[in-house]
């Protein structure tokens, strides 16, 4: 082992996929070193190859279909690029430990959480079976996972998504690694659970002197945790340099560009005679807890409880809250996608009780963009398709030259060139696909969107793009906004009131500006915390059934407002 | 999952009546048999006195009555070419049956298994290139035609295994692998998109990222998982062979419950058509118990729900 040297050292790698004329080279030339005890942060956008880069450290690219036309990668001084199997397999959770961005499906859903540490404990120290349990229970306490003897025997999909990344983190330290790559390992979690994680990777470091190698998009994550970036464009490193003066001094346009990305502006003033158009009082949405034999109706989980809001025209709504907080089920009420309590008023008509057939002629003027652009576009559907079909639906417009025109506005609009109409989802990047989820909407000349979570599942840049297209849309046509997101920044940047939920119900809820500036509830102020500084809890790891959404759902919150795809039914 | 076991249960005599019904109206809308029983040049009065005697002339719904509450206590009349209890035929001959479609299943299951997985791993390989041609000859090949081609090859030419019969080992062989063709191919091609679809999950990028050995990646943790879904697949199967062995069981003469219940149709022999489809659908019903079962033991998301 080189003492004193480099504990990691990547020198000119480069990375293809696939070969001859299918070629595709995802990283070129990178080289970057991490000492012992050190924090590298590698940023960039999604596609920049900064995963791969990640993942070509173990050597675990899908070879042979992936290659490396040039470079070296040592580790404790021993070449790993084309090293054999049964080696790399000895430092593979050994001396490297690994940790994920989705850290539910990083687990194997039928295997408990006591098996998958024990094997890594067995496959490397040579264990037996009492003895790894009682090292897995060691470890479990080290991460703190609240009750780690009964977490032993759970499975996956019986745990949050931060308890999930905790258990992550367990099987990667098992074998006290030097290096612990984490690729995105916060991204997939609520805010509140984020800084918990980050804090708890904080203090193990400190305390293992462990290198950490952090892969991320966030650049406020890089800035608290780092002490080197790496910031990474189109398979190549454009910058480098350590965290303080990368920050205090960007160099090249692209990592300017980066940190400029913050959702930014703010919302445009909405004149105080502006007409409501969507009033709701006393929403309420309870799913039933059926159990036992002849599943009776045992108790309900109150999804929603006691919500009321009003959009006026050309008004942004922010409903802000963590997963399981209930937004998403409130975003479905306003819209009648599905029925509960309260009462709603739409431009000044009660649409409460009205039956769905007679809703439906009013559905044009009410819309909704999801959160996944994937997802929601059909595949099989050209894009003029997907745009045309609400007209064709709701009777506008005359077949032929005139829905075309319509089309090709409503795509011109929201920056999609028209000419492009006749592609399928798949040819459109992530930022794209969510403008013609726009689009479909707008063609329809909505008085009302409800976006959920439209900005998720996009880079930082493409955020603020997406947020720029919104507030353009509305000022231009006066449309009102319901918008919900987990997201503070955007919400900021979109938002002229905010109401915050938590567990079903409305915490806090105000014009923006001054929610922003003096947040009054303890739960928007540590979520406030959370997201803009990223500073953990004070009360960081409340015991099981504790304050915190995430860190220890009860079986409430793991229940239908959200379905989780490992949902099974029976009993 | 009590609930679902409970409810397959409660299920068991409520798929046996529809059967049992159905099976019944359809053998008295073909006509009554007496005719074929009678010689030719039986009298009218004669048909008459046996119509009498066998209870035809009653009622529909009467005789199905009746049937029914013989059928609770295991009484489906007397044979009316064999002049023995229905059940009795049919149970004589369940051993050969379940001998065949047993050696059937553990061949097909012993094959496509290990096939489908190695295909999975090494895709496009030699293996993945076999088990293609292997699905796709199973598939296409319905079991009279290969079960004729394997006598001709291996009875009628190279005169290595009996074309017909049961008893020595090497009469099952064939029949074995004829009824198990077609699953066989199936069940491969099953696993190995269940594993292809696995074998790229993060959980498996994290248990290679542990160091753990190929084998225990591949079997543990891939197919961990993948067999969830083959089991569903494996059940409808090993339920639809039963059909199979109608067809099998006539191609080589096998004595078993396949064969007895085409006789039986054929000679209109109706205690034994209806005893046999009894207990078909039993063994199917058997089988799917069996198959929720399993789901238990393999998937805690079902175990725990």
């Amino acid at each position: 082992m080189a003492e004193g040297g480099p504990l990691l050292s990547v020198r000119d790698l480069s990375v293809s996929f696939g070969s001859g004329a299918a070629e595709v080279r995802a990283v070129e030339g990178v080289s970057f070193e991490i000492g012992p005890g050190e924090t590298l942060g590698l940023v960039g956008e999604s596609g920049s190859g900064k995963s791969v880069t990640a993942l070509s450290v173990p050597q675990l690219l899908p070879y042979p279909h992936a290659r490396h036309p040039s470079g070296s990668i040592r580790f404790e001084g021993a070449e790993l690029v084309g090293a054999p199997e049964h080696r790399l397999q000895r430092i593979r959770g050994n001396r490297i430990g690994m940790i994920f961005q989705e850290p539910m499906s990083s687990l194997n859903p039928v295997m408990t959480v006591g098996e998958q540490i024990e094997e890594v404990l067995q496959a490397h120290q040579g264990l037996d079976r009492p003895a790894a349990r009682e090292r897995a229970l060691v470890l479990l306490r080290r991460v703190r996972l609240p009750e780690p003897e009964r977490r032993l025997r759970s499975y996956p999909f019986e745990l949050s998504g931060g308890q999930a990344q905790r258990a992550m983190i367990a099987v990667a330290l098992a074998n006290d690694p030097r290096l612990l790559i984490a690729d995105e390992p916060t991204t997939a979690l609520d805010v509140t659970v984020q800084a918990q994680i980050l804090g708890l990777l904080r203090e193990l470091r400190e305390d293992l002197g462990l290198a950490l190698m952090l892969i991320t998009h966030d650049l406020a994550i890089v800035r608290k945790m780092a002490d080197r970036v790496c910031v990474m464009q189109g398979g190549r490193i454009v910058e480098t340099g350590s965290t303080a003066a990368l920050f205090a001094d960007p160099r090249h346009p692209y990592t300017r560009m980066l940190l400029a990305a913050e959702p930014r502006g703010a919302p445009v003033p909405v004149p105080a005679e502006a007409p409501v158009v969507l009033q709701a009082e006393g929403l309420g949405m309870r799913f039933p807890i059926r159990s036992g034999l002849l599943r009776r109706v045992t108790g309900h989980v109150q999804a929603v409880r006691g919500v009321s809001l009003s959009v006026r025209e050309g008004q942004t709504v922010g409903v802000v809250g963590e997963s399981g907080s209930g937004k998403t089920t409130l975003g479905r009420l306003l819209l009648r996608l599905v029925d509960g309590e309260g009462r709603i008023r739409f431009d000044g008509a009660d649409i409460t009780g009205r039956p769905r057939r007679a809703l439906r002629p009013m559905r044009r003027a009410f819309q909704i963009v999801f959160q996944d652009p994937v997802s929601a576009l059909s595949p099989r559907m050209r894009v003029e398709e997907i745009v045309g079909e609400g007209l064709r639906i709701h009777g506008i417009g005359a077949p032929g030259p005139d829905r075309t025109a319509r089309i090709e506005a409503a795509l011109a609009e929201v920056g999609i060139d028209p000419a492009t109409r006749r592609r399928f989802p798949h040819e459109f990047s992530g930022g794209q696909r969510q403008r013609i989820a726009i689009a479909r909407v707008l063609v329809l000349k909505p008085r009302l969107i409800v976006l959920d979570e439209p900005t998720s599942a996009l880079d930082r840049s493409v955020q603020a793009q997406i947020v720029e297209l919104l507030r353009d849309l509305q000022a231009r046509h006066g449309i009102a906004y319901v918008f919900i997101s987990h997201d503070l920044a955007v919400v900021r940047a979109l938002a002229d009131a905010v109401i915050v939920m938590k567990d079903g119900t409305v915490v806090e809820s105000g014009p923006a500006a001054g929610l922003f500036a003096r947040p009054r509830h303890p739960y928007t102020r540590s979520l406030f915390r959370a997201a803009f500084e990223l500073e953990p809890e004070p009360a960081d790891d409340p015991p099981q059934g504790g304050a915190l959404p995430g860190a220890a759902p009860g079986p409430e919150l793991a229940a239908p407002p959200q379905p989780a795809p490992t949902g099974t039914e029976g009993g | 999952m009590l609930r679902i076991l409970l409810f397959r249960l409660l299920q068991v005599p409520v798929v046996v009546l529809v059967v049992s019904f159905i099976v019944f109206l359809f053998l008295t809308a073909s006509g009554d048999p007496v005719r074929l029983l009678l010689p030719m040049e039986a009298s009218d009065a004669d048909v008459e006195a046996m119509r009498r005697t066998l209870g035809f002339d009653r009622p529909f719904l009467a005789r199905y009555g009746e049937f029914l509450l013989g059928a609770v206590q295991g009484d489906f009349g007397t044979s009316l070419r064999l002049r023995r209890p229905a059940i009795d035929v049919v149970l004589d001959a369940l051993p050969a049956t379940l001998e065949l479609a047993g050696a059937a299943l553990l061949l097909a299951t012993l094959i496509s298994l290990p096939l489908g997985i190695m295909a999975a791993v090494r895709r496009n390989g030699i293996i993945d290139w076999v088990a293609t041609t292997v699905s796709v000859l199973g598939q296409s090949m319905p079991i009279f035609w290969l079960g004729i081609l394997m006598i001709l090859l291996f009875s009628v030419t190279l005169g290595w295994l009996p074309a017909s019969g049961r008893g020595h080992w090497t009469a099952l062989v064939m029949p074995a692998v004829a009824l198990g063709w077609y699953m066989n191919a199936l069940m491969a091609r099953m696993t190995r998109t269940a594993m292809v679809e696995v074998l790229g999950q993060p959980y498996i990028r994290t248990a290679r990222a542990k160091g753990l050995p190929q084998r225990r990646v591949v079997l543990v943790h891939a197919f961990g998982n993948a067999r969830i879904p083959i089991l569903t697949v494996w059940g409808l199967q090993a339920g639809a062979m039963l059909t199979g062995t109608v067809i099998t069981e006539t191609v080589f003469t096998w004595p078993g419950l396949g064969r007895a219940s085409i006789y039986a149709v054929q000679s209109r022999d109706y205690p034994v058509v209806l005893a046999s489809i009894a207990l078909f659908t039993l063994i199917f019903l058997v089988i799917n118990l069996l198959v929720d079962l399993l789901y238990f033991v393999l998937d805690p998301r079902v175990r725990r729900a």
